[in-house]
Protein backbone atom coordinates (compact mmCIF):
# COMPACT_ATOMS: atom_id res chain seq x y z
CA UNK A 1 0.00 0.00 0.00
CA UNK A 2 1.42 3.32 -1.12
CA UNK A 3 1.60 5.85 2.03
CA UNK A 4 -0.58 9.27 1.72
CA UNK A 5 1.25 11.20 3.87
CA UNK A 6 1.15 14.41 2.80
CA UNK A 7 4.78 15.22 2.56
CA UNK A 8 6.17 17.27 -0.04
CA UNK A 9 4.15 19.21 -3.36
CA UNK A 10 0.53 17.70 -2.06
CA UNK A 11 -1.41 14.49 -2.41
CA UNK A 12 -1.10 13.48 -6.34
CA UNK A 13 2.86 13.81 -6.40
CA UNK A 14 3.36 10.19 -6.33
CA UNK A 15 2.87 9.89 -10.09
CA UNK A 16 0.91 8.14 -12.11
CA UNK A 17 -1.28 5.26 -10.60
CA UNK A 18 -0.46 2.25 -13.17
CA UNK A 19 -3.52 0.65 -13.81
CA UNK A 20 -4.24 0.09 -16.74
CA UNK A 21 -2.26 -3.33 -18.49
CA UNK A 22 -0.90 -0.89 -21.36
CA UNK A 23 0.13 1.71 -19.18
CA UNK A 24 1.74 4.15 -21.84
CA UNK A 25 0.78 6.82 -24.61
CA UNK A 26 -3.03 7.08 -24.12
CA UNK A 27 -2.46 5.92 -20.21
CA UNK A 28 0.38 8.55 -20.02
CA UNK A 29 -0.23 11.01 -16.68
CA UNK A 30 -1.34 14.10 -18.04
CA UNK A 31 0.64 16.76 -16.83
CA UNK A 32 -2.45 19.25 -15.65
CA UNK A 33 -3.98 16.17 -14.00
CA UNK A 34 -3.00 16.76 -10.58
CA UNK A 35 -4.11 20.76 -10.50
CA UNK A 36 -7.22 19.23 -11.90
CA UNK A 37 -7.55 16.51 -9.06
CA UNK A 38 -6.64 18.63 -6.22
CA UNK A 39 -9.13 20.93 -7.04
CA UNK A 40 -11.73 17.86 -7.78
CA UNK A 41 -10.77 16.99 -4.42
CA UNK A 42 -11.80 20.42 -2.59
CA UNK A 43 -14.83 20.13 -4.06
CA UNK A 44 -15.67 16.82 -3.24
CA UNK A 45 -15.00 17.98 0.20
CA UNK A 46 -16.95 20.75 0.71
CA UNK A 47 -19.87 18.75 -1.69
CA UNK A 48 -19.60 16.21 0.91
CA UNK A 49 -19.98 18.62 3.79
CA UNK A 50 -22.74 19.99 1.96
CA UNK A 51 -24.35 16.73 1.96
CA UNK A 52 -23.94 15.60 5.42
CA UNK A 53 -21.53 12.66 4.03
CA UNK A 54 -18.22 14.05 5.32
CA UNK A 55 -18.39 12.04 8.98
CA UNK A 56 -14.74 12.91 9.80
CA UNK A 57 -12.70 15.91 8.58
CA UNK A 58 -8.75 16.03 8.84
CA UNK A 59 -5.86 18.62 7.97
CA UNK A 60 -2.21 18.39 8.85
CA UNK A 61 -0.56 21.25 10.19
CA UNK A 62 2.94 22.24 11.05
CA UNK A 63 4.01 22.68 14.70
CA UNK A 64 7.22 23.65 16.60
CA UNK A 65 6.08 19.75 17.85
CA UNK A 66 6.30 18.74 14.55
CA UNK A 67 3.16 18.07 12.48
CA UNK A 68 0.49 17.55 13.86
CA UNK A 69 -3.35 15.68 12.15
CA UNK A 70 -6.05 17.27 13.46
CA UNK A 71 -9.73 15.42 12.71
CA UNK A 72 -13.22 16.85 13.61
CA UNK A 73 -16.80 15.19 13.21
CA UNK A 74 -19.57 17.43 13.37
CA UNK A 75 -19.52 17.42 16.74
CA UNK A 76 -16.56 19.23 17.36
CA UNK A 77 -12.82 18.25 17.13
CA UNK A 78 -12.36 14.57 17.50
CA UNK A 79 -8.41 14.18 17.75
CA UNK A 80 -5.03 15.48 17.25
CA UNK A 81 -2.05 13.27 16.93
CA UNK A 82 1.46 13.91 16.62
CA UNK A 83 3.28 12.94 13.17
CA UNK A 84 5.15 10.10 14.94
CA UNK A 85 2.02 8.08 15.29
CA UNK A 86 1.94 7.74 11.66
CA UNK A 87 -0.78 9.45 9.84
CA UNK A 88 -1.94 6.35 7.86
CA UNK A 89 -1.95 5.10 11.24
CA UNK A 90 -4.31 7.57 12.99
CA UNK A 91 -6.23 8.07 9.79
CA UNK A 92 -7.37 4.04 9.75
CA UNK A 93 -8.11 4.23 13.51
CA UNK A 94 -10.60 6.97 12.76
CA UNK A 95 -11.75 4.77 10.14
CA UNK A 96 -12.10 2.06 12.14
CA UNK A 97 -13.43 3.67 15.02
CA UNK A 98 -16.09 6.44 14.17
CA UNK A 99 -16.47 5.80 10.20
CA UNK A 100 -14.70 5.47 6.86
CA UNK A 101 -16.13 8.75 5.43
CA UNK A 102 -12.90 10.69 6.19
CA UNK A 103 -11.68 13.82 3.52
CA UNK A 104 -9.18 15.56 4.03
CA UNK A 105 -11.29 18.54 4.25
CA UNK A 106 -8.60 21.60 6.19
CA UNK A 107 -12.00 24.35 6.29
CA UNK A 108 -13.66 22.34 9.33
CA UNK A 109 -10.54 22.16 10.85
CA UNK A 110 -10.04 26.06 10.53
CA UNK A 111 -10.91 27.44 13.78
CA UNK A 112 -8.64 24.63 16.23
CA UNK A 113 -5.70 25.44 13.83
CA UNK A 114 -5.97 29.22 14.19
CA UNK A 115 -6.31 28.59 18.08
CA UNK A 116 -3.35 26.14 17.98
CA UNK A 117 -1.07 28.62 16.33
CA UNK A 118 -1.89 31.19 18.89
CA UNK A 119 -1.17 28.88 21.51
CA UNK A 120 2.60 27.74 20.15
CA UNK A 121 3.08 31.77 19.31
CA UNK A 122 2.62 32.33 23.45
CA UNK A 123 -0.60 34.52 22.74
CA UNK A 124 -3.45 31.47 23.54
CA UNK A 125 -3.93 30.58 27.32
CA UNK A 126 -6.65 28.35 26.73
CA UNK A 127 -8.72 26.99 23.68
CA UNK A 128 -12.08 27.85 23.08
CA UNK A 129 -13.46 24.71 20.60
CA UNK A 130 -16.28 22.26 20.53
CA UNK A 131 -14.57 18.46 21.60
CA UNK A 132 -15.98 15.37 20.46
CA UNK A 133 -15.01 13.14 22.92
CA UNK A 134 -16.07 9.92 21.53
CA UNK A 135 -12.94 8.40 21.50
CA UNK A 136 -12.72 7.96 25.38
CA UNK A 137 -14.73 6.31 27.37
CA UNK A 138 -14.88 5.41 31.63
CA UNK A 139 -12.52 6.35 33.76
CA UNK A 140 -9.69 7.39 31.56
CA UNK A 141 -12.82 10.01 30.03
CA UNK A 142 -12.94 10.98 33.81
CA UNK A 143 -9.25 11.39 34.00
CA UNK A 144 -9.33 13.53 30.53
CA UNK A 145 -12.28 15.79 31.78
CA UNK A 146 -10.31 16.29 34.72
CA UNK A 147 -6.92 17.44 33.23
CA UNK A 148 -8.57 20.53 31.75
CA UNK A 149 -8.64 21.87 35.16
CA UNK A 150 -5.03 22.38 34.77
CA UNK A 151 -4.21 25.99 34.14
CA UNK A 152 -1.69 27.27 31.74
CA UNK A 153 1.64 27.06 32.72
CA UNK A 154 0.75 24.93 35.90
CA UNK A 155 1.45 21.07 36.56
CA UNK A 156 0.59 18.59 38.15
CA UNK A 157 1.00 14.59 38.77
CA UNK A 158 -0.14 11.40 37.86
CA UNK A 159 -0.93 10.86 41.42
CA UNK A 160 -2.36 14.63 42.21
CA UNK A 161 -4.71 14.21 39.06
CA UNK A 162 -5.71 10.55 40.72
CA UNK A 163 -6.46 12.03 43.91
CA UNK A 164 -8.53 14.74 41.71
CA UNK A 165 -10.67 11.92 39.97
CA UNK A 166 -11.32 10.59 43.74
CA UNK A 167 -9.63 7.17 43.20
CA UNK A 168 -6.10 8.04 44.54
CA UNK A 169 -5.09 4.43 43.73
CA UNK A 170 -5.72 4.86 40.14
CA UNK A 171 -1.83 6.52 39.65
CA UNK A 172 -0.91 3.97 37.11
CA UNK A 173 -4.62 4.18 35.29
CA UNK A 174 -4.12 8.13 35.00
CA UNK A 175 -0.57 7.57 33.26
CA UNK A 176 -2.34 5.49 30.41
CA UNK A 177 -5.25 7.60 30.50
CA UNK A 178 -2.75 10.52 29.71
CA UNK A 179 -1.00 8.40 27.04
CA UNK A 180 -4.52 7.82 25.19
CA UNK A 181 -5.63 11.13 25.56
CA UNK A 182 -7.21 11.72 22.31
CA UNK A 183 -7.04 15.27 22.35
CA UNK A 184 -3.31 15.96 22.99
CA UNK A 185 -2.08 19.52 23.56
CA UNK A 186 -5.77 21.06 23.96
CA UNK A 187 -6.72 18.51 26.93
CA UNK A 188 -3.36 19.35 28.65
CA UNK A 189 -1.98 16.09 29.36
CA UNK A 190 1.58 17.60 29.01
CA UNK A 191 1.01 19.05 31.98
CA UNK A 192 1.05 16.03 34.06
CA UNK A 193 4.51 15.31 35.27
CA UNK A 194 5.96 12.32 37.62
CA UNK A 195 5.86 12.70 41.13
CA UNK A 196 9.80 12.94 41.65
CA UNK A 197 9.69 15.82 39.32
CA UNK A 198 10.76 14.08 36.29
CA UNK A 199 8.85 14.91 33.14
CA UNK A 200 7.25 11.64 32.14
CA UNK A 201 5.59 9.93 29.14
CA UNK A 202 4.23 12.14 26.31
CA UNK A 203 2.44 10.77 23.32
CA UNK A 204 4.38 13.08 21.09
CA UNK A 205 7.24 12.20 22.78
CA UNK A 206 8.87 12.78 25.59
CA UNK A 207 10.89 15.94 23.43
CA UNK A 208 7.31 17.40 22.63
CA UNK A 209 6.57 17.75 26.18
CA UNK A 210 9.14 19.16 27.43
CA UNK A 211 9.02 21.88 24.40
CA UNK A 212 5.38 22.52 25.41
CA UNK A 213 6.13 23.32 29.24
CA UNK A 214 9.47 25.52 28.43
CA UNK A 215 7.06 27.56 26.14
CA UNK A 216 4.37 27.88 29.18
CA UNK A 217 6.76 28.63 31.41
CA UNK A 218 8.42 31.44 29.27
CA UNK A 219 5.06 32.80 29.06
CA UNK B 1 -12.06 -0.48 5.63
CA UNK B 2 -9.62 2.16 4.36
CA UNK B 3 -10.71 5.63 4.99
CA UNK B 4 -12.21 7.16 1.90
CA UNK B 5 -9.32 9.66 1.27
CA UNK B 6 -7.36 6.89 0.46
CA UNK B 7 -9.54 5.42 -2.41
CA UNK B 8 -10.33 8.98 -3.87
CA UNK B 9 -6.34 9.13 -3.93
CA UNK B 10 -5.53 5.63 -5.31
CA UNK B 11 -8.45 5.86 -8.15
CA UNK B 12 -9.39 9.40 -8.55
CA UNK B 13 -6.55 9.49 -11.81
CA UNK B 14 -8.18 6.41 -12.87
CA UNK B 15 -11.82 7.42 -12.99
CA UNK B 16 -11.35 10.74 -14.02
CA UNK B 17 -9.39 9.52 -17.44
CA UNK B 18 -12.63 6.96 -17.54
CA UNK B 19 -14.39 9.94 -17.29
CA UNK B 20 -12.60 12.26 -19.86
CA UNK B 21 -13.07 9.17 -22.33
CA UNK B 22 -16.69 8.21 -22.08
CA UNK B 23 -18.19 11.46 -21.69
CA UNK B 24 -15.50 14.03 -23.10
CA UNK B 25 -13.68 16.17 -21.34
CA UNK B 26 -15.87 19.06 -20.80
CA UNK B 27 -18.10 17.13 -18.73
CA UNK B 28 -15.45 14.71 -17.15
CA UNK B 29 -14.87 16.81 -14.01
CA UNK B 30 -18.51 17.07 -12.96
CA UNK B 31 -19.10 12.90 -14.04
CA UNK B 32 -15.87 12.51 -11.75
CA UNK B 33 -17.32 15.18 -8.48
CA UNK B 34 -20.65 13.06 -8.72
CA UNK B 35 -19.20 9.65 -9.15
CA UNK B 36 -16.90 10.41 -6.04
CA UNK B 37 -19.81 12.35 -4.01
CA UNK B 38 -22.08 9.19 -4.36
CA UNK B 39 -19.43 6.41 -3.74
CA UNK B 40 -19.00 8.08 -0.58
CA UNK B 41 -22.18 7.85 0.48
CA UNK B 42 -22.62 4.59 -0.19
CA UNK B 43 -18.82 3.41 0.86
CA UNK B 44 -19.58 2.07 4.19
CA UNK B 45 -21.82 -0.69 2.90
CA UNK B 46 -18.88 -1.95 0.08
CA UNK B 47 -18.86 -5.00 1.18
CA UNK B 48 -14.99 -6.16 2.44
CA UNK B 49 -12.84 -7.04 -0.45
CA UNK B 50 -15.01 -5.81 -3.33
CA UNK B 51 -12.85 -4.54 -6.00
CA UNK B 52 -13.20 -0.44 -5.22
CA UNK B 53 -12.13 0.28 -8.91
CA UNK B 54 -14.75 -1.93 -10.52
CA UNK B 55 -17.26 -0.54 -8.29
CA UNK B 56 -16.16 2.85 -8.85
CA UNK B 57 -16.16 2.63 -13.05
CA UNK B 58 -19.84 0.97 -12.44
CA UNK B 59 -21.11 4.11 -10.45
CA UNK B 60 -18.95 6.34 -12.86
CA UNK B 61 -20.74 4.61 -15.86
CA UNK B 62 -24.11 5.34 -14.41
CA UNK B 63 -23.20 9.24 -13.70
CA UNK B 64 -22.19 9.11 -17.84
CA UNK B 65 -25.63 7.78 -18.99
CA UNK B 66 -27.49 9.80 -16.71
CA UNK B 67 -25.15 12.70 -18.09
CA UNK B 68 -25.73 11.11 -21.49
CA UNK B 69 -29.92 11.71 -20.78
CA UNK B 70 -29.92 14.99 -19.62
CA UNK B 71 -27.58 16.48 -22.41
CA UNK B 72 -29.34 15.00 -25.23
CA UNK B 73 -32.86 16.85 -22.78
CA UNK B 74 -31.37 19.91 -23.04
CA UNK B 75 -29.16 20.81 -25.68
CA UNK B 76 -26.91 24.05 -25.12
CA UNK B 77 -28.37 26.90 -27.21
CA UNK B 78 -24.93 28.23 -28.59
CA UNK B 79 -25.03 32.14 -29.71
CA UNK B 80 -22.63 30.91 -33.28
CA UNK B 81 -22.39 28.52 -34.74
CA UNK B 82 -19.40 26.70 -33.93
CA UNK B 83 -16.41 25.54 -35.85
CA UNK B 84 -16.58 22.72 -38.52
CA UNK B 85 -15.19 19.92 -36.81
CA UNK B 86 -11.01 19.66 -37.31
CA UNK B 87 -8.73 16.58 -37.29
CA UNK B 88 -7.94 15.71 -33.81
CA UNK B 89 -4.72 17.56 -32.54
CA UNK B 90 -1.70 15.71 -31.13
CA UNK B 91 -2.50 16.37 -27.58
CA UNK B 92 -4.61 14.87 -24.98
CA UNK B 93 -7.38 17.68 -25.41
CA UNK B 94 -7.29 15.93 -28.90
CA UNK B 95 -7.33 12.62 -27.66
CA UNK B 96 -10.10 13.08 -26.06
CA UNK B 97 -12.55 14.99 -28.61
CA UNK B 98 -11.10 11.69 -30.76
CA UNK B 99 -12.54 9.49 -28.20
CA UNK B 100 -15.64 11.09 -28.60
CA UNK B 101 -15.89 10.55 -32.11
CA UNK B 102 -16.06 6.87 -31.57
CA UNK B 103 -18.99 5.14 -31.28
CA UNK B 104 -20.24 4.86 -27.20
CA UNK B 105 -20.03 1.21 -27.01
CA UNK B 106 -16.39 1.17 -28.00
CA UNK B 107 -15.51 4.53 -26.23
CA UNK B 108 -16.83 2.86 -23.26
CA UNK B 109 -15.06 -0.60 -23.58
CA UNK B 110 -11.88 0.81 -24.21
CA UNK B 111 -12.01 3.39 -21.66
CA UNK B 112 -12.98 0.32 -19.29
CA UNK B 113 -10.27 -1.68 -19.38
CA UNK B 114 -7.38 -0.09 -20.86
CA UNK B 115 -7.66 2.70 -18.67
CA UNK B 116 -9.61 1.50 -15.40
CA UNK B 117 -7.91 -1.91 -16.23
CA UNK B 118 -10.84 -3.99 -16.26
CA UNK B 119 -10.59 -7.32 -17.20
CA UNK B 120 -13.17 -8.06 -20.21
CA UNK B 121 -15.15 -10.33 -17.93
CA UNK B 122 -15.70 -7.59 -16.06
CA UNK B 123 -16.23 -4.87 -18.39
CA UNK B 124 -19.12 -7.06 -20.36
CA UNK B 125 -20.77 -7.59 -16.78
CA UNK B 126 -20.97 -3.41 -17.63
CA UNK B 127 -21.59 -2.97 -21.17
CA UNK B 128 -23.86 -6.24 -21.82
CA UNK B 129 -22.51 -8.60 -24.45
CA UNK B 130 -20.28 -11.38 -24.15
CA UNK B 131 -16.73 -11.11 -23.52
CA UNK B 132 -15.04 -11.79 -26.73
CA UNK B 133 -17.73 -8.93 -28.13
CA UNK B 134 -16.45 -6.10 -25.60
CA UNK B 135 -12.82 -7.20 -26.26
CA UNK B 136 -13.87 -6.69 -30.04
CA UNK B 137 -15.24 -3.23 -29.30
CA UNK B 138 -12.15 -2.38 -27.49
CA UNK B 139 -9.76 -3.27 -30.76
CA UNK B 140 -11.52 -1.30 -33.02
CA UNK B 141 -11.60 1.83 -31.30
CA UNK B 142 -8.55 1.50 -30.78
CA UNK B 143 -7.98 0.82 -34.13
CA UNK B 144 -10.04 3.49 -35.44
CA UNK B 145 -7.83 6.15 -32.79
CA UNK B 146 -4.94 4.42 -34.88
CA UNK B 147 -5.91 6.18 -38.01
CA UNK B 148 -7.02 9.11 -36.37
CA UNK B 149 -3.67 9.44 -35.58
CA UNK B 150 -1.70 8.20 -38.56
CA UNK B 151 0.31 11.10 -38.73
CA UNK B 152 0.98 11.29 -35.01
CA UNK B 153 4.95 10.83 -34.44
CA UNK B 154 4.37 11.16 -30.92
CA UNK B 155 3.36 8.14 -29.87
CA UNK B 156 0.41 8.98 -27.90
CA UNK B 157 -0.97 5.74 -28.68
Amino acid sequence: MASFETDGAGPYDAGPTGTGPTDTGLLAPDPREDAVLATLHSRLAAGAEFAGLLDVAYTVIDSPVGRLILAATDAGLVRVAFECEGVDTVLQDLSTRISPRILEAPERLARPAAQLGEYFDGTRRSFDLDLDLRLTAGYRRTVVQTLQKIGYGHTSTYAGIAALTGNPGAVRAVGTACGRNPLPLVIPCHRVLRSDGTTGGYRGGPAAKKILLDLEAAA
Amino acid sequence: MKPFEQIVREHGPAVLRVCRAVVGPDQAEDAWSETFLAALGAYPDLPEGANVQAWLVTIAKRKAVDQHRSAARNPVPVDEIPEPVRAPQADTDGLWSALKTLPVRQREALAYHHLAGLPYAEVARLLGGSEAACRRSAADGIKKLRTLYEEDRHGIL
